[in-house]
Order: structure tokens, then sequence, then C-alpha cells
């Protein structure tokens, strides 16, 4: 008797089915992209003052303001975190092959909150002009 | 086995994409997807500019030249729009999420709306970077 058959179905499906947080993925998506709509818009308008004659200067005086780094601030974290969550759900649909899935699941990770802490860093050092 | 692979043979298939007829909801539908992916990509030059601007003054010069030159400008002119259409569309979405505009007609009307103000915004941000607003 192949032993395959002696398992019971419960055991055939243990950790291969949900991993019971997809509500709280939908729920970070939603959440995130509330927030984007006023934020993003924001950032997007006041680019179009900074980018045309763009000097760090300028964007540090911009940001010098605690308003407008805060702002970014949450943008970015709001931002990478809707982004982490949107590119996992496009390689959970598209990629199947388990090794090549997860790495790209793994990459995405490190990728999404490593652009994270960058640009929050950067706006930090921008803020207090540190060595500006 | 045998048995088995006549009975699926038997079943109605469902149609592929490849003969559907073009629906603009369709189409919707996988551009959120696209603009979003490209979106993503396009974070990796914001986390550049803004690195640069706190950390290298060469590459911050060197990162404007290249937005202001023809395939920058392209570049920009394609992300501003990927931006307000997948804001635009997102918004739709969370119509969706609340139960509101289910009905076919409305979905319809949604979706042209959504193409509609993502391209007028786009026009106004770059009538605006041009100085023309």
């Amino acid at each position: 008797m192949n032993r395959s058959e002696l398992r019971t179905p419960l055991a055939k499906v243990r950790g291969l089915g949900s991993a019971k947080d997809g509500t709280e993925h939908f729920i970070w998506q939603r959440i995130t992209a509330i927030v984007l709509i006023p934020l993003t818009l924001w950032f997007v308008w006041s680019l179009l003052d900074l980018a045309v004659h763009s000097d760090q200067i300028k964007i540090a005086l911009w940001l010098s303001s605690g308003f407008n780094a805060t702002a970014l601030i949450v943008m970015l974290i709001a931002l990478f975190y809707h982004a982490k969550l949107g590119l996992q759900v496009i390689i959970e649909d598209y990629i199947h092959a388990p090794l090549y899935k997860y790495s790209c699941l793994l990459l995405n990770i490190v990728l999404m909150y490593g652009f994270a802490a960058i640009s929050v860093l950067a706006v930090l050092k921008l803020h207090f002009r540190v060595g500006l | 086995m045998t048995q088995k692979s006549t009975l699926s043979s038997e079943r109605p298939l469902s149609p592929h994409l490849g003969i559907y007829r073009w629906q603009l909801t369709m189409t919707m539908s996988i551009l959120h997807r696209m603009t979003g992916a490209a979106l993503a990509v396009g974070t990796a030059l914001l986390v550049g500019w803004l690195w640069a601007a706190a950390y290298n003054a060469s590459c911050f010069a060197g990162i404007h030249v290249f937005l202001i030159s023809p395939l920058g400008k392209l570049m920009l002119m394609g992300w501003s729009f990927a931006f307000y259409f997948h804001l635009c569309n997102g918004v739709r979405h969370l119509g969706w999420d609340i139960g509101k505009g289910f009905e076919i007609p409305d979905a319809y009307r949604s979706g042209w709306a959504v193409v509609a103000v993502s391209l007028v915004l786009t026009l106004l941000t770059w009538a605006k970077l041009w100085g023309l607003l």
C-alpha cells in the first residue's frame, strides 16, 4: 500500500493553504491607498515647483519645514508598503516555480523596505541639514 | 484515469482571453496592475533623487541632466500618466470596496471618467511644468 494513501485529507493540505493573513493584506492595501491620495497629490504638486530649477539647497529649504518633512516621511512609508503589497500579489499571481517565486518575494521585501529606509534617511538629513 | 480525462474533455471550457471581445473594463483592470508595477519601478528614481540630494552633489546634477533630456522627459510623462491613472482608478476600486458602482453601466461610466480625468491631470501637470499655466 502506498504511503501517501494512508495520509488523511487534512494532512495532505496542511501547510499548503492560506497563511491566514490575507485580510490584513487587503486592509493595509486600502489604508495605505487612502493615505496616499492626498499625500502623493501634495508631493507631485510640490515637485512641480521644486523640480523645474532643481537644486539641493532648494530641496533642503523645502524640507526644513517640519510639516513638509513629516508629510514626506509618512508618504514614503505608506508608498513603499503599498508598493510591497501590490508587487507581492503580482509575483504570487504570475510566478509559480517555488524557488523563483520565493526569491522574488524576498527580493521585493528587501528592495521596498530598503528603498523606504534610504529615502527616509535622506529626508531626515536634508531636514536637519547635516553637513550641508 | 481514462474515464476522468474523458469527463474533463466534455466539460465546457472557459473562453480564453484571446477570443474575448475587447472591453474597457478589462483594459482598466490590467492597466491598474501595469501602472502600479511601473510606478514601483519608478520609485527607484525617487529614491535615487532624494539620496543624491542629501548625499552626492555630482550624482544629483547627473540625475537632473538625465531628467531634462528627451528620454528623461518621456519617462516622466509616462510616469505622471501612470501616477494619475493608478490614483483615479484606485479611487474607483475604493468605491467598489464599499459596494458602490457595481452596475455594468456605472462601471463603464466610472471607467471612462478615470481615463478622462487622468489624461486631463497629466496635461495640466505638463502645462504647468512648461509655464503655460
